[in-house]
């Protein structure tokens, strides 16, 4: 019996080259991947089928803050399928200036081994 | 009640990462007397409301937000003590470099020995589409939409179309569908994306967002509120294909039309402006015809990466700190480019220094070879797997491979 043979095209975003990378797969593993320029690009589609990741960013109110939102951003790359779920958990969040680049407004979302952290400084409004 | 006019040696029109590099850059090379005019009351640029990551991949190898970015000038800027004067506009620039401005301590004037253009551009609006259709609320362009979302608190809309996929409007389908709202589709006239490839995978293709590519909208209908748009098919000469217009219902349409560099004061002092990129003619150090005023950044041309930004900008101070010394050639020497290529960087050379040259193809291309050449001459050529109008290419020029008092003309082989 012939395994049915699927074949992807996968524009790699590791790095500006933009290597256009052909994958044959069955269900149960790659057969073959061409195109890629280096080991990263096969490291990225071999995620992109099996897990793929992504990071994300968004905005949170500032009680009390100069200006009224600072933006956030995953520390790193999250699960693809669980995007929304930590949309979720940053939209629950109640921040109160003065917030510091950097700072880590959740510690470790969702268990992914990953915070989401702030991007900006925000003073306090100045009374 | 008159201010005395304060002169400087350097001053630099725009806080956003082309000026801010510039005058970090500047200073290092000895030039300490520098003021920033920033219009908002923080500098950053448009770095400040593009919070997505993707910043400082090439220059810091990590891959940061707009603001973060951003920020890491800002600290270079605050070490050095550089002055900036926030919200203030300047309004007017004469060719003898006399900059005339607006700030919360009223009207003032400065006189500087150079000045550098990091103004950064501009969108392009439905009213220079000429959209027809009613005029309701709920059209933004995506640059103000990203900016109500991402500094001022305001969600824009619910039920979005997107005009465009540039990659501000291809980033905004990603911000809306995070907050919740459903984005349509992405309606593009041409019969490619106008965005980079990354983007079209990250914020269309991941949201299941479709991409209507040879597409574009036709009317805009709703009274006090947009309540639909008619959109339909074009063919290879943009015309409407009869049959294709279809109404879709939504609240909001969202424009990414096109960036134009922001070069009314440039015009002022006159400074010669090139059609194709809408941003000044400048030689290899991106001097204007106008000795002594320099363009950096967007306003110069509109770039892909704040990392080539910086980069321009840095290479601008080296020159301006040469041109303050009084060792600055001139550069008479013209560079073209045949009608494939969109627009090169710069159109003046002297062929005494090693240099980048910075352009885009018109058109999507696999397997393209660009070349360099005066007459016969090949200077360089870079070989590229794959071309895309919305990725910028650099070639480097080396000054041993340039003929003495010959044009250099670009092309594709």
């Amino acid at each position: 019996m012939t395994i049915p043979i699927k074949n992807r095209r996968f524009t790699c975003i590791v790095c500006p080259m933009g290597c256009e990378i052909d994958v044959d797969f069955s269900d149960d593993e790659i057969i073959s991947i061409q195109g890629n320029q280096c080991v990263k690009g096969e490291n990225y589609v071999k995620s992109e089928l099996t897990n793929p990741q992504r990071t994300i960013a968004s905005s949170v109110f500032v009680k009390n803050g100069e200006i009224p939102l600072v933006s956030v951003r995953t520390s790193g790359a999250i699960p693809k399928n669980k995007i929304f779920d930590c949309m979720k958990e940053i939209q629950k969040l109640e921040i109160e200036a003065p917030v510091k680049l950097g700072d880590i407004l959740i510690s470790n979302v969702l268990n992914l081994g990953v915070d989401i952290i702030a991007t900006k400084n925000i003073a306090a409004q100045k009374q | 009640m008159t201010q005395g006019i304060k002169k400087y040696q350097v001053v630099i029109i725009g806080g956003g990462p082309a000026g801010l590099s510039g005058a970090i850059r500047l200073y290092d090379q000895g030039i300490e007397d520098i003021l920033i005019l920033e219009r908002e009351h923080q500098p950053g640029g448009i770095l400040r409301q593009c919070i997505h990551d993707g910043f400082g991949l090439t220059r810091f190898k990590e891959s940061l937000s707009g603001p973060e970015y951003a920020q890491r000038l800002i600290d270079e800027i605050e070490k050095r003590n550089i002055e900036i004067i926030n919200n203030c506009t300047a309004i007017d620039l004469t060719g003898d470099k006399l900059v005339s401005a607006v700030s919360k301590t009223g009207f003032f004037q400065v006189k500087a020995e150079a000045v550098v253009l990091a103004m950064g551009c501009r969108e392009r609006t439905r009213g220079a589409l000429s959209i027809p259709g009613s005029r309701p609320s709920g059209v933004y362009n995506a640059g103000v939409a990203q900016s109500y979302m991402n500094l001022h608190n305001i969600m824009v809309g619910k039920r979005v179309v997107i005009l465009g996929s540039g990659d501000i409007g291809l980033i905004m389908a990603r911000r809306f569908s995070l907050e919740g709202a459903e984005v349509l589709g992405v309606y593009e006239i041409l019969p490619f994306p106008s965005g980079l490839p990354r983007n079209v995978e990250q914020c269309l293709n991941d949201y299941d967002i479709p991409l209507y590519l040879s597409h574009t909208v036709i009317d805009v209908h709703g009274r006090g509120r947009i309540e639909a748009v008619t959109v339909a098919e074009v063919d290879q000469n943009r015309q409407v294909i009869p049959g294709t217009e279809k109404k879709i219902d939504c609240d909001t349409l969202v424009l990414s039309v096109g960036l134009i560099p922001e070069n009314e004061l440039s015009l002022s002092a006159g400074v010669e402006l090139d059609p194709r990129t809408g941003g000044a003619r400048v030689d290899e150090n991106c001097q204007t015809n106008i000795k002594g005023i320099f363009a950096v950044g967007n306003v110069l041309h509109v770039h892909d990466l704040v990392d080539f930004v910086s980069e321009e900008a840095e290479a601008a101070a080296n020159s301006i700190a040469e041109y303050l010394a009084g060792e600055l050639p001139s550069s008479t020497l013209s560079i073209t480019c045949t009608k494939d290529i969109g627009h090169v960087i710069p159109q003046k050379f002297n062929g005494k220094r090693d240099f980048i040259l910075w352009l885009r193809v018109r058109d999507l291309g696999k397997k393209v070879t660009v070349q360099v050449k005066q007459g016969e001459h090949l200077v360089a050529r870079k070989f590229l797997p794959k071309a895309l109008p919305a990725e910028m290419i650099q070639i480097p020029i080396k000054k041993e491979n340039i003929l003495p008092h010959q044009e250099i003309e670009v092309s594709i082989k």
